[in-house]
């Protein structure tokens, strides 16, 4: 479908992976093809990291201990705050430790389906190899993973997963696995091989003769920005959820990153793809800074449902039976209340459009465990979900033992971000992106336990591996800020801090940041729709055009200043955004977390059109007002054959 | 060792407190003595200073105890003084407002307790064992000595605060002595706890049995 | 101001009409205000209005900032990331206690203090943690990087990647494995250190010692790590533990006294074993 809005430019291709050996032997065969670089003249080699999540983390302790000379950067005080420590769930690995069929293909063949076929096959077997060895590594460094009393590791099945390859510990597995990343990178900081530099935001990425030379970095404590050097840089700076506000991401998440290096010609890839997770807190009053999410186990137990009648306000206690409407378990008799994420969000979105929808605002459905509790009896619901419950009472001051759990769906994560090849090497030579920064390796729908999954993969396995073949050509020439390139990326990251404190409007970035979520929600959320993207687009260029004449900052430049720092985000936020559009407008089709309201099956279902949209979209930045340019990389699948999902 | 390890600082702290509580086991019982009568108590102050007599000379043991006893009690005070110090360049800016959510009373008044029990124990040897201090002066027995002094309420009433204050402060200090020698657990707390109570209360009351007894002339 | 009355208003899942909904509370705020490091800093009184019971603490500092910002004035800096308990990142003196937990009546972090724990018309104390180690960067927001120096003094399992072996080649008894979890949740908060009267991290290292100490594969190094990072911990110019227990009562993740014990019984067998620290 051509637009007005998006030019279409010359396919992309990813070249690295070994096409010509089975699928199996790729992975093995690109290492042993990649070029290697001598420990000696590793010594003689820098390589910025921007990030210390599961994914900075693990790849700049990685590389430390290789022996390259590492400077890493991080917008937190601590590398251990980095937002992968909230991740609740757990992580899969295919060790089959349960006996009960899984195997790297059937991980492999699980997460090429779940992506909605939207995802590189070749990536994808490649996680599922490396995941085993993930958990070997994050045991030896004393994550502790949930045990059986045989001392034996625990796995339990998630995400509606037939087998079971999770490993958890409690509700705490992302924070485990990032304090194990984090020792690992503090041992390297000891040792001298990795620069630690906290509390600094890279505004820019450096280019000199084509190639990633380095970063513009600001010190959020002295103000100061200045100019980093290496022969490569790696961007490990998490997803963009936030440009909706209201997700379950820190509140200092950002696209920052990204999307400046986007702008220097890194092409970004699937924006529009990004994951509404189902059981999260609903919104109570406009002054709600985050939301948190309700870990998916609950739906094990807890049934789903809202009053049969519109507007029905009555204590949920006292709706009977049959006044009220369990409609995942209607609609979808054999899965119930355990449909994948997406169609659970939508279907809650469907009946709280319907006026059905409860709590305040009219935006959340019922989750209750009255069933299970007289089932199981309340000590063994406490024992299985107490801290979640416990949660819920904090922060809603109700108590889910006696009045069911009000729950609404929230964005979680994006699939989507910088396009890179099976080396993880983006368009600008020398620039690596790991991570939920990549466009990565989950397709149009990301599986529960699979992010840390592939955070770990790509720092501890993959990248330190691939970047080598760039790297042997090593070290490149010095540069320094003389150089013009560094000199003008100096200037417009100097420049732009200075207008945001000057425009001295009257509206705080986090207005304009409410604003531009509630529209991104509203048109770009859980269903879009050709009418409502158009309107978005419309309305988009409006929001920037005031962000930069009315916006207020105050504090000064030279000190910490988290409005200025919130403010740059915005910003970036509302290019984002635009662009997020264009994507999911040009992508007439449904799959995974992109549901269009054009197309849908006779019963609702999300309807993919491989014929025309079996690609993943890469976006080229073009400077002044001109639309982006789509480059398109055709996905094909010789393993995992081609099929509509369903889950009825 | 690094300069300063305020671990091993404690552990000094906590093992000369030991030693300090098994001297005042001791001593207790050696108080007991009181009841059967002035020989049996002069007596048993006789024979401690003779020991070993005489294949060593007279006072030996006295002295060891006297050299062992100073030794540690200047050990726990420069310790005690020296974390107390670490403490205060670790916090120069106080709080303007700061509310205790667990500490409990015997814990919080471990180092002025310690202060007056330390002044006590010299205003006490003045008294008892030098006399200088004593309405009986420094010629009388230690028996005389004794009952001089319970016998006028004010040196009871000295006595009797200086002993509660010990009784708290080995209240909290048995407890923190197991941690600080790695020896508490989630388990033992509770008993660690229960046994410090039960052993300060039984310790104090042994004492303070003595002073009263005199005060209602049950003694002497 | 920009709360709802919608949130202030239901409870149990009901809505009630925003016509009766209870207006939101007055506060009155005390804050520490201190420009730099070598600012003098002092406390300043403001007021906000219409705060929702639902609000967090944090959302209520926001409401604070927003206003201030229109004004043209500096707002108030304090860390913040996660916003729901686990990032570390938070971290304030509320009328005195760590995180405000002589209001909260449970673990807590300061963002997940609500403001359903305050009554209309009080007034309260916000200062930053106070500890040398820590000093004050702006306003509420303070550099805890010490904590991280502890950890790199060895709070590690040296297990360069690649080298591990098969996960299931190390069996741990689930007792072991469930103390050690107990230990790891610690998010280096700090709230140890500034309810600590000594201003000591002892609650923090012994965690980390008690987490790795715990395992098999953190025998190897066990001796090492226990003195090398209580030497740091001294040099770092935190005080020394002396069991008072307000770190364990202020600590939002409940990491016990026990884990100090265990430090100190590695520490005294690590001592005996001739283990000293690399200067
Ligand atoms: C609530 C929640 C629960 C989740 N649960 C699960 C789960 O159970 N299983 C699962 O597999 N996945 C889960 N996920 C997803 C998963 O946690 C994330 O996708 C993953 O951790 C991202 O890791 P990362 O290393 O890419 O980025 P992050 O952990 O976000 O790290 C980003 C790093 O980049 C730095 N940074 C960012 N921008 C800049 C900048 N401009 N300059 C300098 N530094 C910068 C930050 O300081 C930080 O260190 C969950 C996510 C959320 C939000
Ligand atoms: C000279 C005067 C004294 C002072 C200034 C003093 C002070 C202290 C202080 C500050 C502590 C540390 C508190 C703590 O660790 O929680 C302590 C601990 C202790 N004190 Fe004393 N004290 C004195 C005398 C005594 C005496 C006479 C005894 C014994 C009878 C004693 C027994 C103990 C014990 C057992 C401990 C616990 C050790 C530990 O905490 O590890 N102290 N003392
Ligand atoms: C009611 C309580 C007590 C009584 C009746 C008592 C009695 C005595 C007497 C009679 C002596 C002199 C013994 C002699 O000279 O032969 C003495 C000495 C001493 N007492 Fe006590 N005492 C009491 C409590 C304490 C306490 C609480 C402490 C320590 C905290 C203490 C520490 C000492 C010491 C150190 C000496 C000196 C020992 C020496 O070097 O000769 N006493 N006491
Ligand atoms: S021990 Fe508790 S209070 Fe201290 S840093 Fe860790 S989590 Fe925070
Ligand atoms: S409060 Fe302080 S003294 Fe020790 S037990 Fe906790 S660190
Ligand atoms: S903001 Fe993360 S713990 Fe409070």
């Amino acid at each position: 479908m051509p637009l007005d809005l998006f030019s279409v430019g010359d396919p992309i291709a990813d070249t690295k992976a070994p096409r010509d050996v089975p699928i199996g032997e790729r992975w093995s065969t690109r290492r042993f093809r990649a070029r290697l670089v001598n420990p000696a003249n590793r010594r003689k080699l820098t390589v910025i990291v921007v990030g210390t999540g599961l994914a900075g983390g693990s790849a700049a302790a990685t590389l430390g201990e290789a022996g390259y000379k590492v400077k890493n950067f991080w917008f937190h005080d601590s590398p251990r705050r980095a937002h992968s420590v909230a991740a609740q769930g757990g992580i899969n690995a295919a060790k089959n430790y349960r006996n009960d069929g899984d195997s790297v293909h059937r991980l492999f063949y699980d997460t090429v389906k779940g992506g909605d076929f939207r995802s590189r096959e070749d990536n994808v077997h490649r996680l599922a190899e490396v995941s085993v060895s993930i958990i070997d590594q994050c045991v030896a460094q004393g994550v502790p993973f949930a045990r059986e009393y045989g001392g034996l590791l625990d796995n339990r099945s998630f995400g509606g997963a037939q087998v079971s390859r999770t490993f958890y510990a409690r509700g705490q597995t992302g924070q485990q696995l990032l304090y194990g990343a984090y020792q690992a990178l503090e041992r390297q900081m000891a040792a001298g091989t990795v620069e630690q530099f906290a509390r600094h935001e890279m505004l820019d990425l450096i280019i000199v003769d084509g190639r990633a030379r380095g970063i513009v970095a600001r010190n959020l404590i002295t103000g100061e920005v200045s100019t980093h050097f290496a022969d490569a840089v790696v961007l490990a700076t998490g997803g963009y959820s936030n440009v909706f506000y209201l997700s379950t991401n820190a509140k200092g998440s950002n696209a920052t990153a990204i999307w400046r290096a986007h702008k220097r010609g890194a092409y970004f890839a699937n924006p529009c793809y990004t994951q509404i997770h189902p059981t999260c807190i609903p919104v109570k009053g406009d002054y709600q800074s985050k939301l948190t999410l309700m870990s998916e186990s609950l739906r094990n137990d807890g049934r789903v449902w809202v009053p049969k009648e519109r507007g029905d306000s009555r204590d949920p206690r006292e709706i009977p039976e049959s006044e009220r409407d369990y409609y995942l378990e209607r609609i979808y008799p054999a899965f119930g209340n355990l449909v994948p994420r997406d169609i659970a969000s939508r279907q809650a979105k469907n009946v709280c459009d319907e006026g059905r929808g409860v709590g305040p605002g009219g935006l959340g459905v019922y989750l209750d465990f009255g069933d299970a509790m007289e089932r199981l009896g309340r000590p063994a619901i406490e024992a299985k979900y107490g801290n979640l419950f416990d949660m819920y009472a904090q922060i809603t001051g109700e108590d889910p033992y006696e009045t069911p759990m009000r729950i609404y769906p929230a964005v979680h994560y994006t699939m989507g971000g910088l396009w890179v090849d099976y080396d993880l090497q983006s368009t600008i030579p020398g620039m690596f992106v790991i991570g939920e920064a990549n466009f990565s390796d989950h397709g149009a729908n990301r599986l529960g336990a699979s992010a840390l999954m592939q955070g770990l993969a790509d720092g501890y396995f993959v990248l330190p591996n691939t970047i080598n073949d760039y790297l042997a050509d090593g070290p490149f020439e010095k540069v320094d800020d003389s150089h013009p390139a560094v000199a003008e990326a100096l200037q417009d990251v100097q420049g732009r801090v200075q207008k945001l404190l000057s425009i001295n409007g009257n509206r705080t970035p986090a207005s304009f940041h409410r604003e531009l979520g509630r529209l991104m929600w509203d048109l770009c959320g859980m269903e879009r729709s050709e009418e409502g993207l158009r309107k978005a687009l419309d309305r988009i260029p409006e929001i920037r055009q005031e962000f930069w004449t009315n916006l207020k900052v105050s504090g000064d430049l030279d000190t910490i200043n988290p409005t200025l720092e919130h403010a740059g985000r915005v910003a970036d936020f509302i290019d984002l955004a635009e662009l997020m559009c264009v994507d999911a407008l040009h992508r007439a089709e449904s799959c995974g977390g992109h549901f269009r309201a054009e197309s849908q099956t006779p019963e609702g279902e999300a309807l993919r059109d491989d014929e025309n949209f079996a690609y993943v979209a890469a976006w080229e930045w073009t400077p002044e007002g001109a639309p982006p340019v789509l480059h398109r990389e055709a996905l094909e699948y010789e393993y995992v054959h081609l099929a509509q999902r369903s889950y009825k | 060792m690094a300069k300063t390890n305020s671990v091993a600082k404690k552990a000094v702290v906590a093992v000369t407190g030991i030693i300090m509580v098994l001297y005042l086991i001791a001593h207790m019982i050696g108080n007991l003595k009181v009841f059967a009568g002035r020989e049996s108590f002069n007596g048993y102050s006789e024979w401690i200073r003779t020991i070993g007599e005489p294949a060593v000379p007279a006072q030996t043991t006295l002295t060891i105890i006297r050299i062992v006893l100073l030794t540690v009690v200047i050990a726990h005070a420069w310790a005690v003084i020296s974390l107390w110090r670490q403490a205060k360049r670790a916090r120069p800016h106080g709080y303007v407002t700061k509310k205790a959510v667990a500490q409990s009373y015997a814990s919080r008044t471990m180092r002025w307790g310690g202060v007056i029990v330390g002044l006590f124990i010299i205003y006490h040897i003045l008294d008892l064992t030098m006399g200088v201090a004593n309405p009986e002066g420094p010629n009388g027995t230690p028996y005389d000595r004794l009952i001089a002094g319970f016998s006028n309420p004010l040196i009871t009433a000295v006595y009797v605060l200086a002993l509660v204050l010990l009784g708290m402060h080995l209240r909290h200090g048995i407890w923190s002595a197991t941690q600080t020698l790695g020896q508490s657990n989630k388990r033992r707390e509770r008993t660690v706890n229960l046994f410090a109570l039960v052993f300060s209360v039984v310790l104090i009351g042994g004492f303070l049995i003595v002073p009263f007894s005199v005060l209602f002339g049950l003694v002497g | 101001m920009t709360a709802t009355r919608e949130g202030a208003s239901f409870a149990s899942g009901t809505e009630t009409d925003p016509a009766m909904a209870p207006h939101g509370m007055t506060l009155t705020l005390r804050i520490w205000r201190q420009k730099s490091p070598s600012d003098k800093g002092r406390m300043v009184t403001y007021q906000v209005e219409d705060i929702s019971p639902d609000m967090s603490f944090l959302e209520m500092l926001d409401v604070l900032n927003e206003k201030l910002i229109l004004a043209g004035d500096d707002p108030v800096v304090f860390d913040h990331d996660c916003r729901e308990g686990i990032c570390g990142s938070c971290g304030l003196m509320i009328n005195g206690t760590a995180h405000g937990r002589g209001t909260s009546g449970g673990p807590t972090t300061t963002c997940q203090l609500h403001m359903r724990k305050f009554k209309d018309g009080d007034s309260i104390d916000i200062e930053p943690w106070r500890a040398t180690a820590f000093p004050v960067i702006k306003d509420l927001s303070v550099d805890r990087s010490a904590l991280d120096r502890i950890i790199q003094s060895g709070g590690y399992i040296s297990a360069p990647t690649g080298t591990a072996p098969e996960a299931h080649s190390i069996l741990v008894p689930k007792k072991d494995s469930d103390a050690a979890f107990d230990a790891a949740t610690c998010i280096g908060c700090g709230a140890c250190v500034a309810a600590c009267p000594n201003a000591s991290s002892m609650l923090f290292t012994a965690a980390k010692v008690s987490h790795l100490g715990l395992f098999p594969q953190g025998q190897p190094e066990r001796n090492e790590r226990v003195v090398n990072m209580l030497a740091q911990q001294d040099l770092e110019g935190f005080g020394g533990c002396t069991n008072i227990g307000e770190c364990s009562a202020a600590c939002p993740k409940g990491i016990s006294m026990e884990n100090i014990s265990r430090l100190n019984h590695d520490l005294l067998g690590a001592l005996r074993a001739g283990a000293r620290p690399k200067s």
